[in-house]
């Protein structure tokens, strides 16, 4: 490609993500002018259609914000109202919360690695096509997410949108044996997860790194997902609480969505990365060693490598579930009494694709009257563009229809969720 | 179809939260059979490739909120030959239709800083609204045995066996104690479809109405019980105002309750 060219390149329907969004790029003499999401998912003002609802209706209908992470949503609504109402889940309905989590990490992270980001990096279109090359690996991804799928099924009821989940714990509880039943399934998964981690540790990967400011949940006793305090790499250390005094939205002309910024104005990263660079010690011993045999770095800086910790991820996921599940032992009490009453909440969850923020106010009835949401692919929509813009100059060289896709595995790097986002891609590049 | 060609298969998106065309996908078992059994055209959360229409089948997920929707959904209706949408969203307006009965320009700007950066109709309607649909299938999010089914269905040219009854049918079918009677846990399974495989009552928990209005529902003899049960009219109202807020039984009811509130 000639470098006094001019070039538009667009993708205006971005496919393998959750949602509608698409992607413009455009270059003039070699120099890139403008690099652009847009987000065309519509508009759903979730945050709006919540106030006047008494506070145990947020986790059902927040679980509609994502088909793939209800239990993102789920989880940190319960979480906000349970503050609000000054009422703590623990022992037993806790480690219940975490096991489901663990089973929305699988099935989203497999779905991703597999369905939707290792075409990219095997050359198909889709894993349909990988299926007829390579129908084993294909198949034990399917029973791998199957299992996450079986988990949300056994303790949520349902594996899209589990109704068996609710503020204060759960409606029904899960006998012990029925949560028992997973761990032969586990156990094959916790040995296949260290396989597939090594496979998909063989993929060839672009060359681009970027500096992250990572931000990412931190536990004292564990890996972080269901709760925890706020941390990044730039030294922050806060209370959920205070999220809104150090991240902030914008709302851009291009998008739906809300983009994230940290109070500076400046981007930053969640989700597995971000999880792996601030938590890698509370990893497992063996998704330790399974990271650092794939040849990940203590710190990864290249975006593309995600697919790898995504898996290190399942890997871990996998045999946390499968020690809460030989540990556990039916609660007393389904769930804690709770009165409704005035106050205010904050909830954060680690969703697969990052933290997933919620704040509400409730009225003395109970009543929601005020909520807000930020979604984790909201925050990222800034750095996606911040890498695309390194990626594009990195590979300008490239003809437009290997650009283009490489923008598009680039943006798959951070397994968007368009639908929660509310908000993403056409990639539309404009050399002109 | 012409004969010896596999169907070409579209599966499209319009608002949504993407959980019912994720049901296709969580066909762990049946998945590459499906693929096998089809051409898959257009399906952008599952592949890049893009085949032109006419699509034999098109599967049609989310509502028509924005103006582009109504231009879009016209497209796909002229490129289909059978279109079966799934899901709340699809069939009644789903959760976003709760906007129907608000002032959408507030809603906009309790959302968004810039609200003329966004383009958004007042309503969030159904397909059903918009172009003629050949079968609606009903879930928030939809069974992917139901999906299986239509599919099947499609394919060798015959009538779907989705049934029409409420959940309280299949709760007796599968032996489930009512959770109404029994416990004095409100319910809507009495004027609810069925097809989840009644997962709530077999939490012990009341149907929440997924699957919205069962063929010729009673709601208001069921929210005379709520209301003895101890709901008051406003919960009672929003028990009805969820994922199939305007779907007609619902809407009906949920605006009688509020018009007997004040």
């Amino acid at each position: 490609m000639a470098k006094t060219a001019s070039r538009i390149i667009k993708v205006d329907e971005l496919a393998r993500v959750e949602g509608e969004g698409a992607l413009r790029l455009r270059i003039r003499d070699g120099v890139i002018r403008d690099v652009k999401f847009r987000i065309h998912e519509p508009p759903r003002f979730f945050e709006a259609l919540l106030r006047g609802r008494i506070y145990s209706d947020a986790p059902d209908i927040t679980s509609r914000i994502c088909g793939i992470c209800p239990v993102a949503y789920i989880m940190g609504a319960s979480q906000a109202m349970e503050d609000a109402l000054g009422v703590q889940v623990t022992g037993p309905l806790r480690d219940l919360r975490r096991l489901v989590y663990c089973g929305e990490w699988i099935e989203s992270h497999v779905l991703h690695v597999f369905l939707l980001h290792a075409p990219d990096f095997l050359g198909y279109e889709d894993a349909i096509l990988i299926s007829k090359d390579h129908p084993e690996l294909v198949a034990t991804a399917l029973r791998l997410k199957k299992l996450g799928n079986r988990i949300l099924e056994v303790i949520g009821g349902r594996a899209i949108h589990p109704v068996n989940l609710k503020v204060g714990g759960v409606y029904k509880i899960p006998s012990r044996a029925a949560i028992r039943s997973l761990r032969d399934e586990l156990q094959w998964a916790v040995e296949t997860s260290l396989e597939l981690v090594k496979a998909v540790s063989g993929f060839e990967f672009p060359d681009y790194s970027y500096d992250y400011n990572c931000v990412a949940l931190k536990h004292k006793d564990e890996y972080a997902i269901c709760e925890g305090r706020l941390v990044s790499s730039a030294g922050l250390d806060i209370p959920v609480s205070e999220f809104e005094n150090h991240f902030g939205e914008e709302h851009v002309a291009h998008s739906n969505a809300l983009h994230g910024a940290s109070d500076t104005g400046a981007p930053y990263l969640v989700g597995p990365i971000a999880r792996y660079n601030l938590n890698f010690d509370q990893l497992s011993p063996l998704a330790r060693t399974a990271a650092q045999e794939a040849g990940l770095p203590r710190k990864v800086d290249n975006p593309f490598l995600s697919i790898v910790v995504r898996m290190v991820e399942v890997l871990y996921a996998c045999e946390e579930a499968l020690s809460l599940a030989e540990a556990y032992e039916e609660p007393d009490e389904a769930c804690i009494d709770i009165v409704p009453a005035a106050g205010e909440g904050f909830g954060c969850t680690e969703a697969p694709r990052g933290i997933c923020y919620h704040h509400y106010r409730l009225d003395e009835q109970g009543r929601i009257t005020f909520a807000r949401i930020m979604p984790p692919t909201s925050q990222n929509q800034k750095q996606i563009e911040r890498d695309l813009w390194g990626v594009v100059e990195r590979y300008m060289e490239l003809p437009d229809d290997k650009l283009k896709w490489r923008c598009e595995q680039a943006i798959r790097n951070y397994d968007p969720c368009i639908s929660c986002a509310t908000h993403f891609l056409k990639l539309d590049v404009d050399r002109g | 179809m012409a004969a010896g060609k596999k169907p070409r298969l579209a599966v499209w998106k319009f608002s949504s939260c993407d959980g019912c065309q994720l049901s296709l996908l969580d066909c762990e078992d049946e998945l590459l059979a499906v693929a096998e059994a089809v051409e898959i055209g257009f399906f952008l959360e599952a592949t890049r490739a893009q085949v032109a229409g006419p699509y034999d089948i098109s599967l049609v997920e989310g509502s028509i909120s924005t103006p582009r929707d109504i231009k879009r959904i016209q497209k796909v209706r002229r490129q289909s030959r059978v279109l079966i949408t799934i899901g709340a969203c699809a069939t009644s307006g789903g959760i976003q239709a709760l906007r129907n009965l608000s002032d959408v320009d507030a809603f906009v700007n309790m959302v968004y800083a810039h609200p003329e950066f966004i383009s958004t109709l007042a309503t969030s309607t159904p397909i059903s609204d918009h172009v003629k649909v050949d079968f609606e299938l009903r879930g928030c999010p939809i069974d992917k045995y139901q999906l299986l089914e239509v599919l099947n269905a499609a394919l060798n040219g015959r009538k779907p066996d989705i049934p029409a009854h409420s959940q309280c049918i299949e709760c007796k079918l599968s032996g489930t104690v009512c959770v109404m009677v029994a416990q004095g846990i409100p319910c809507l399974g009495p004027v609810t479809q069925a097809g989840c495989g009644n997962i709530c009552p077999g939490c012990e928990r009341g149907c929440y109405g997924c699957f919205g209005p069962k063929e010729a529902p009673n709601p208001a003899a069921l929210s005379g019980r709520l209301l003895e049960l101890g709901m008051d009219l406003r919960q009672t109202r929003h028990f009805y105002r969820s994922f199939n807020t305007n779907a007609g039984a619902f809407r009906d009811e949920s605006a009688r309750l509020e018009s007997i509130d004040g």
